[in-house]
């Protein structure tokens, strides 16, 4: 019942105690982490968005560099020059030499049909007056087109501008190099899985993605999800990975230029922190646990402790109590049973002296009759005996304190069995111990017991011998040791000694209280009596008192 | 026959009775009262050697009867009478000036060995006393 | 052997001077005061064995009343009066009184040291009446 209290106790304690540990580590290493988090996150769409912005830049560039120089081309030379096939493989040339990047050139009149053609594909005098693109030069007079397959059935796309001469209108057209487009598209990528491509409007792909895609298959990311300027989302792919995108309008708004990246490689580095933080606080945890526990279980011990010392002290109290209501009754009847037996003595006495008187000398009974007044006597000094022990037994058991100089009762106890230990050839030895404080105690108390000690000894000894007293002082404790060298206590009573009315003493001799007394006394003053003893070589008592340090007055 | 003068103090009345019978019987000048203030009458009018006093008595308790006796008969030796819890009581009158004590139920030996030791006691004051006095006159 | 302690009034100072000294030199603690109400001072504070009462003393108390005093503050000090001739009266009245003795003056210092010792006798012996009633009171006795 006690101990499950403690239990109880002990658990809510560390319970309250980690939980108010507990809640504000928690919180406060999953804000940090989830800020931590949110700015890893900004950083590196930031990056992205950076990077993705930078390569639509220079793709802008590539394609206006292109753009340009084709047109200087066109502003520069006529028609009947361009027709030339070694005028044009010459400007081909040139164009290939500033800028690069071209794979042909063709110059196409106005009713669609491939004039002059310079590249690696049979083109020549092909009509592409049914072609999309064709109508789109002709109605913007520059145009950039998509990637588209063509005549040539290859993936690629091409620049063309219209000019206006006098009655005629043609179109100078170039193919870029999907190869040197590619490859400046993919100087974005980033890292082992980092993708950098182009899709158009509808969602086909420009070019070539790092791992996989035919160019101009449908792409499975919606374009539209991406607005002006550089936008990035974050999307799962097949494989359940979180992939960062990043999409920037380029080509009047026509083309997206996707820059993606795994978002899960990229936060590996979060991860780790995220790791570590776990770490961290699983392990600051785990020594909130044990310390919380460890210290509670001592808290607890020691309460338990605590309280069971005070149990003690009040079962003490109560008990002491209890002797001290019994002392005074048994004093009072003591007093009123003392009374009627002194009378009964007396009565006895008279009539005793009576019988001596001359009349009753003749008495046939006289015998009788003095045997048993005789017997009254002997009973009435056992009923005083009984009373007197009673009375050493129960009185003052309430300790009244004084200051005591533990040295003086010694001495005093001694001078007290002075005479007739010199009168039976015992000596006895006490050299006065001047490092005794002086303690607050009960002075008649102390004495009693040490006199219960010393004639204990007396009578061990018999004639002949010595009792040897010394005493010491401890931290907290005065220890006396009364030493005989008298006849010891048999083993099997020794455990018994203390007990009231035991007795070794020929009956009559000893009422068998005096250790008992002894006992309580010192015990009530948190005190101990310990023996040792041989048979035949002696008995060694060691009584040991706490020092109480009486108060100034 | 005795040549002192005993005065028993006791409310116990049987047994102050019997004792002074029994005290009386061995020959002693014994009278019996049965309380310090009594007793203190007594003392003032007629010189008694020796009081046996009972330690707790109704009225006036035996320390303080023990006192007045001292102060009004200072030579007049006092044995004191006790219940085995009152012991202390008894040794405090010894440190007043009384000259012993006994313990009740008393045994009659005992307590006229007692009586005689403190007559004895009386007696050498006497003797000072008588000697100084027989000087006086002689001069 | 014993030793005891011993006030002496006396208010003849040369007189009490010596004897304290003498006193002193064999080993027994003597005190010195020159008035009866020294004397009883000294008493309330300090129990002595034996008091050395001059009976005739100048000043307020006489060494009948500290008599008194000294019995009734300390009823087992024994006191003995130190008396002229003249004053005869005065130690049988003080012996009546509970003193244990009287010694003439001049005194003899042997008779004094014979008195001291008998008086403290007497009183150790009742001392030792009371050690023995003590013993009973706080223990079993060795009956």
């Amino acid at each position: 019942m006690k101990r499950r209290l403690y239990a109880n106790l002990q658990r809510k304690i560390i319970f309250v105690t980690l939980l108010v540990s507990f809640i504000p580590l928690i919180f406060l290493s999953v804000t940090i982490y989830y800020q931590f988090a949110q700015m890893f996150k900004g950083k590196i769409e930031e990056q992205i968005s950076y990077r993705a912005r930078v390569q639509s830049n220079s793709i802008e560039l590539f394609l206006k560099e292109r753009t340009a120089i084709l047109l200087a081309m066109a502003d520069a030379y006529t028609f009947d020059y361009l027709s030339d096939k070694n005028n044009l493989e010459k400007i081909f040339r040139i164009m290939n030499n500033r800028v690069g990047g071209f794979i042909d050139l063709g110059l196409i009149d106005s009713s669609g049909k491939h004039v002059t053609y310079i590249g690696p594909y049979k083109l020549l005098n092909v009509n592409y007056y049914s072609e999309p693109w064709f109508h789109e030069v002709e109605s913007k007079g520059v145009y950039v087109s998509d990637v588209f397959m063509g005549y040539r059935r290859v993936p690629h796309f091409i620049i063309a501008l219209q000019r206006q001469e006098t009655n005629k209108s043609w179109i100078l057209r170039a193919t870029i190099d999907s190869d040197v487009f590619e490859t400046l598209v993919r100087t974005a990528q980033v890292g082992k899985t980092g993708d950098a491509f182009i899709v158009n409007k509808a969602g086909f792909y420009q070019t070539r993605m790092r791992f996989g895609n035919e160019i101009l298959s449908k792409s499975n990311l919606n374009p539209t999800i991406f607005g002006e300027g550089t936008t990035v989302q974050e999307k799962m792919n097949a494989e359940g990975r979180k992939i960062l995108y990043a999409g920037r309008w380029l080509k009047n708004n026509n083309w997206l230029l996707v820059i993606s990246q795994d978002a899960t490689e990229e936060m590996t580095r979060l991860f780790k922190t995220k790791q570590m933080e776990i770490i961290i606080v699983t392990a600051g945890c785990l020594m909130i646990i044990f310390t919380t526990i460890f210290t509670t279980r001592m808290t607890i011990r020691r309460l338990e402790n605590s309280d069971r010392k005070m149990n003690e002290l009040n079962a003490q109290l109560v008990h002491s109590d209890k002797l001290a209501a019994l002392g005074k009754m048994a004093a009072g009847v003591a007093h009123e049973i003392n009374n009627p037996l002194a009378v009964i003595a007396e009565k006895t006495g008279w009539m005793e002296d009576l019988l001596t008187e001359e009349e009753f000398q003749n008495s046939q009974n006289l015998g009788e009759y003095k045997k048993s007044l005789h017997k009254i006597e002997e009973h009435v000094e056992r009923a005083r005996k009984v009373i007197h022990g009673m009375l050493g037994f129960a009185r003052r058991m309430e300790p009244h304190l004084e200051d005591v100089d533990i040295n003086k009762v010694i001495n005093e106890t001694i001078s007290f069995l002075e005479s007739y230990a010199r009168t039976n050839n015992i000596s006895i030895i006490y050299d006065s111990n001047p490092d005794l404080p002086i303690i607050a105690s009960d002075h008649s108390q102390i004495q009693q017991v040490f006199l219960n000690l010393l004639t204990n000894a007396v009578d061990a000894i018999g004639k002949d011998g010595t009792i040897n007293i010394s005493s010491k002082r401890h931290d907290l404790e005065i220890s006396v040791i009364v030493k005989d060298n008298g006849q010891g206590i048999p083993k099997e009573y020794q455990s018994r000694i203390f007990e009231p009315f035991f007795t070794t003493k020929k009956s009559g001799k000893g009422t068998g209280l005096g250790l008992s007394v002894s006992y309580n006394i010192v015990r009530n003053m948190g005190g101990t009596i310990t023996l040792e003893s041989e048979e035949g070589k002696g008995t060694i008592f060691t009584v040991k008192l706490p020092v109480v340090v009486p108060e100034k007055k | 026959m005795y040549e002192f003068s005993v005065l028993l103090v006791d409310d116990e009345k049987e047994f102050l009775d019997t004792l002074l019978k029994r005290l009386q019987k061995r020959k002693i000048k014994a009278t019996g009262v049965g309380s310090g203030e009594e007793a203190l009458k007594i003392l003032e009018e007629s010189p008694t050697d020796l009081v046996v006093l009972d330690v707790r008595m109704q009225g006036m308790d035996g320390i303080k009867t023990l006192r007045e006796i001292k102060k009004i008969r200072p030579l007049v030796e006092v044995i004191m009478l006790t219940g085995h819890a009152n012991v202390e009581v008894a040794v405090e009158g010894m440190e007043v000036g009384a000259f012993d004590y006994l313990m009740k139920p008393t045994d009659v030996d005992e307590l006229l060995y007692k009586l005689e030791d403190a007559y004895k006691r009386k007696k050498i004051q006497e003797q000072k006393i008588k000697r100084l006095e027989e000087e006086k006159n002689t001069e | 052997m014993f030793t005891f302690s011993v006030l002496i009034a006396d208010d003849e100072t040369d007189f009490l001077e010596t004897i304290v000294n003498r006193l002193q030199k064999r080993k027994i603690e003597a005190t010195g005061v020159s008035s009866g109400e020294a004397a009883l001072e000294l008493i309330k504070v300090k129990p002595f064995d034996i008091v050395l009462l001059d009976v005739k003393m100048p000043g307020g108390m006489d060494g009948i009343e500290v008599l008194r005093e000294i019995k009734k503050l300390q009823p087992l000090t024994e006191v003995i009066l130190l008396t002229g001739h003249a004053s005869v009266e005065t130690s049988i009245e003080g012996l009546k009184l509970g003193a244990f003795d009287y010694l003439l003056k001049p005194v003899k210092f042997a008779e004094l040291l014979e008195k001291l010792v008998a008086a403290f006798e007497n009183k150790a012996s009742q001392e030792q009446k009371i050690r023995g009633a003590k013993i009973k009171e706080i223990g079993r006795p060795h009956s």
